[in-house]
């Protein structure tokens, strides 16, 4: 990180011209797909680390964002009656379908967590966004604290919210919830229920 | 000039400056009402509007109340201005626990008195299930008007009520505190899920 | 146990809190450093060594600040390390006003969403509401009117002036200069005014819609906005001669905090914090939205990366969102202040009572919902505290299937050990304060 961001982001742009997209489609390696004009690459999780490592050399020195998804109940809410959708039902979407509505390219097969890069390349203003998919048998990624060390505090909160464990991350810590709470909330499986008050153990001594 | 026979001869008359007589315990209580102290307590947007009151247009210090105080022990009043998580449940627990009797919890906002429309598993759904609340005040966010009125409140409460008002240490507002052991359901009778309020 | 077989992942590895150094390994530690400090090789070499030192001999403690502390600007809780006053190691411990906003966002409607976004970031909620709403809009593919457009501009750069503002209040109220707590809130509540005379309320607005306002801009406007611009500037001439100049108000920030383009790059943080470093980076101008790109002004820079800069930084940035409005003033067309599209914005009031189909588009509108087609999208606003950026899921129906708030003040808070390490821990007060996070968006 000693680079200016500004030159750096020339000079590595011009040396890694092998790493310029072959053909339209790829970018890094990785399909490429417009959404609402804003640029989406789709490496697989194998990938992923390589191709961010691209992406960092080749000028996108901020990680601005990232976010998981949670793709358990897609669709569920639009095609159902009402707009109550039950919390927890496996999803009976068909693949191809599943994948032309989450807008993911040819080959790339649909599974229950996404985590969202967000990636920004000072010396023209673009933006790159990475989704990659995350199987849920294997919720794991790679870290990539060792690209973007601002990664740290967005990992964990993927982390604590999506339960997706970061491999390798220095310190994988819940970072909002307390660190004894069970479950990690904004999967969509998570039952919300009544929730108690939780105490562990009250100064009083008296209560609970 | 002092007169010769003072007290003993011409009785209260004969004292030469200004006196009130009273019950002690109306006494007790004008000088409580009138020199509360709140704690610091500031949580979330509520935090903001407990700021803006005491600031210089809505100006606190008219009632006696500007001084807030870092510290809780130096405090009686704890306004909770803004949401409880679950995670600060415990937080704020401990610091009404080390406020000095009397004290007085303002539940500033509806975040803290209802959880609000956040009706979800990072909230307390009202901070009365984890102290006792005298008044609440409602508004997203209240006011500033709204806060010293419910102040306002709490002074009439202070003066009229009883004077030794004793709660059961961690018995909050009488709600039973559970202990929390996971919110996913297993072995508690939660399988059944719960729909929280949708639109 | 996920309810399709999954497993669930390991509840917690790390802890959230510090133990004391001679409890802590030195392999624990160096992981921590590097997660955290961001050390260079010999640096991160000399932590080893003196963390291998005599652990019973040393006059280190762990002190715990916040939550509930009247400078960490809410329930911010650091652990620190200390050596005498020196700060060795920090730990922002974050999380006590977690509200569940994001899960809260995907059980509102698209319509509802600024509602529950503009309490993240209490103290600029129009910019919550302002990134929620272009997102929206642009999975829509909805074209907002110009009118709506600069009336966005002008609330934005008014509410960046009252969030600097309330800034200059508690930084100063921080650092002991009590009277410019009273200063700070006297001006805002100037401006609380008029986005009470515009908005109805004071904070939390839910002003600005999908496809524009809520609300034209009411009679007399022009000429509130007006004698705020009038009034403004001249106090902030007071607050130069009460600090800008004053020495002890220098020694307490020059020097303090200091911070490189590099590092602010590598932890993502942006905003004032990266402006004070020198680098020149504003979305407004780098990447315009709205109308920002009509309009004249300064980035304003900085040199030291201190929080002296972090200050001068803010206290400018309001007299360029003065010269802002006042071309916002100037150029504000004529139209309408939200798109006329049925399936967006609710009919006009005055239909409703002629057409019985205005009053079906109103109710459906108002309890279902309009549909957003599928999609994700991210759009990114320059907030007073950095980026704010809003990245939304939509699966077709009425509410977002996942709607990510990308806070400036969660990531900004990564520097705060950085800019901490070292320095006294009344300098610390002085960081906390100039990093400006807010909680509630902090947490969210």
């Amino acid at each position: 990180m000693a680079d200016d961001p500004a030159t750096a982001v020339a000079d590595d742009a011009r040396e890694d011209a092998h790493e310029q997209p072959a053909e339209p489609e790829l970018l890094y390696g990785a399909p490429v797909t417009w959404m609402r004009g804003q640029q989406v690459i789709h490496p697989s999780r194998a990938d992923a680390k390589a191709v961010l490592k691209s992406a960092r050399d080749d000028g996108f020195l901020m990680c601005i964002d990232i976010a998981g998804v949670d793709y358990l109940t897609f669709g569920e809410r639009s095609s159902a009656e009402g707009s109550e959708r039950p919390i927890v039902s496996p999803t009976a979407i068909p693949v191809d379908e599943l994948r032309r509505r989450r807008s993911l390219p040819e080959g790339i097969t649909p599974d229950r967590f996404e985590v969202v890069i967000n990636l920004l390349r000072f010396a023209d203003s673009s933006r790159l966004r990475v989704r990659v998919q995350v199987p849920a048998d294997d919720p794991t990624f790679p870290t990539v604290t060792d690209l973007w060390f601002g990664a740290d505090a967005m990992e964990r909160e993927v982390f604590d919210l999506f339960g997706i464990e970061f491999t390798d991350h220095p310190d994988l810590s819940r970072i909002l919830m307390p660190e004894d709470w069970v479950g990690h909330p904004l999967r969509k499986d998570f039952n919300s229920g009544r929730i108690p008050v939780q105490f562990k153990g009250d100064p009083s001594g008296e209560g609970s | 000039m002092a007169k010769e026979g003072g007290l003993l001869d011409e009785g209260l008359e004969g004292l030469n400056h200004n006196f009130l007589t009273g019950q002690l315990e109306n006494l007790i209580k004008w000088a409580r009402y009138r020199s509360v102290f709140p704690a610091t307590f500031g949580l979330a947007c509520c935090a903001i509007e407990m700021m803006a009151a005491g600031g210089p247009h809505y100006d606190l210090a008219r009632f006696g109340m500007e001084v807030f105080r870092a510290s809780p022990r130096q405090a009686d009043l704890m306004i909770v201005a803004g949401r409880v998580s679950q995670k600060m449940a415990p937080v704020l627990r401990q610091i009404y626990d080390q406020m000095v009797e009397p004290k007085w919890v303002i539940s500033m906002g509806v975040c803290a008195s209802s959880g609000g429309m956040f009706n979800n598993y990072a909230l307390v759904q009202g901070v009365d299930q984890v102290v006792p609340v005298d008044v609440y005040a409602p508004g997203c966010p209240p006011g500033p008007e709204t806060l010293m009125h419910a102040i306002m409140t709490l002074h009439e409460k202070i003066k009229d009520g009883e004077l030794t008002k004793r709660r059961g240490a961690g018995k909050g507002a009488g709600l039973v505190i559970e202990q929390r052991d996971g919110q996913t359901g297993g072995g508690r009778g939660l399988e059944q899920p719960v729909l929280l309020s949708r639109s | 146990m996920g309810a399709d077989g999954s497993p669930a992942a390991q509840t917690f590895e790390g802890r959230q809190e510090m133990t004391s150094a001679a409890l802590t390994s030195a392999v624990a530690k160096l992981r921590e450093s590097g997660a955290v400090m961001r050390m260079t090789e010999e640096a991160s070499q000399q932590v080893q060594e003196t963390f291998d030192g005599d652990p019973t001999g040393d006059e280190r403690m762990i002190m715990n600040m916040g939550p509930q502390h009247p400078s960490t600007h809410g329930v911010l809780r650091l652990m620190l390390e200390l050596e005498g006053e020196t700060v060795l190691r920090v730990k922002p411990v974050i999380g006590y006003l977690h509200t569940g906003m994001e899960w809260t966002g995907e059980e509102l409607t698209y319509l509802q969403g600024p509602t529950n976004v503009t309490r993240m970031d209490y103290a600029s909620p129009i910019f919550n509401e302002l990134v929620f709403c272009l997102t929206v809009e642009k999975l829509l593919g909805v074209e907002v009117p110009e009118r709506a457009t600069w009336i966005r501009m002008l609330m934005a750069e008014l509410n960046r002036m009252a969030s600097h503002l309330l800034f200059m209040a508690t930084n100063g109220m921080d650092l002991g200069a009590v009277s410019m707590m009273l200063y700070g809130w006297r001006e805002r509540e100037e401006v609380l005014r008029f986005f009470e005379m515009v908005t109805g309320l004071r904070m939390n607005h839910n002003y600005i819609r999908c496809g524009g306002v809520a609300a034209d801009l009411p009679d007399g406007w022009r000429d509130h906005v007006l004698r705020l611009l009038d009034m403004i500037p001249p106090r902030l001439d007071e607050y130069d001669t009460l600090m800008t100049g004053q020495p002890i108000w220098r020694d307490r920030l020059q020097g303090v905090g200091a911070i490189t383009a590099e590092e602010c790059v590598a932890l993502g943080v942006t905003g004032p914090i990266l402006r004070s470093t020198g680098y020149a980076w504003d979305l407004r101008r780098d990447d315009p939205y709205l109308a920002y790109d009509e309009v004249d002004f300064d980035v304003v820079v900085g040199t030291y990366g201190d929080c002296f800069d972090r200050y001068a930084i803010r206290l400018n940035e309001i007299r360029e969102s003065i010269r802002i409005v006042r071309q916002v003033l100037d150029k504000m067309p004529k139209g309408d202040y939200r798109v006329q599209d049925r399936k967006v914005t609710p009919p006009p009031r005055a239909r409703i009572d002629e057409s019985m189909e205005a009053l079906i588009h109103h109710f459906k509108i108002f309890t279902e919902g309009f549909k957003v087609p599928e999609g994700e999208a991210y759009c990114a606003v320059e907030s007073p505290r950095g980026e704010l950026g809003c990245y939304i899921v939509s699966d077709g129906s009425s509410h977002p299937y996942r709607m990510h708030i990308r806070a400036p003040s969660f990531v900004n808070l990564q520097s705060l050990p950085h800019m901490m390490h070292g320095g006294l821990i009344a300098d610390g007060v002085a960081v906390i304060s100039s990093v400006d996070p807010i909680m509630g968006e902090v947490d969210r």
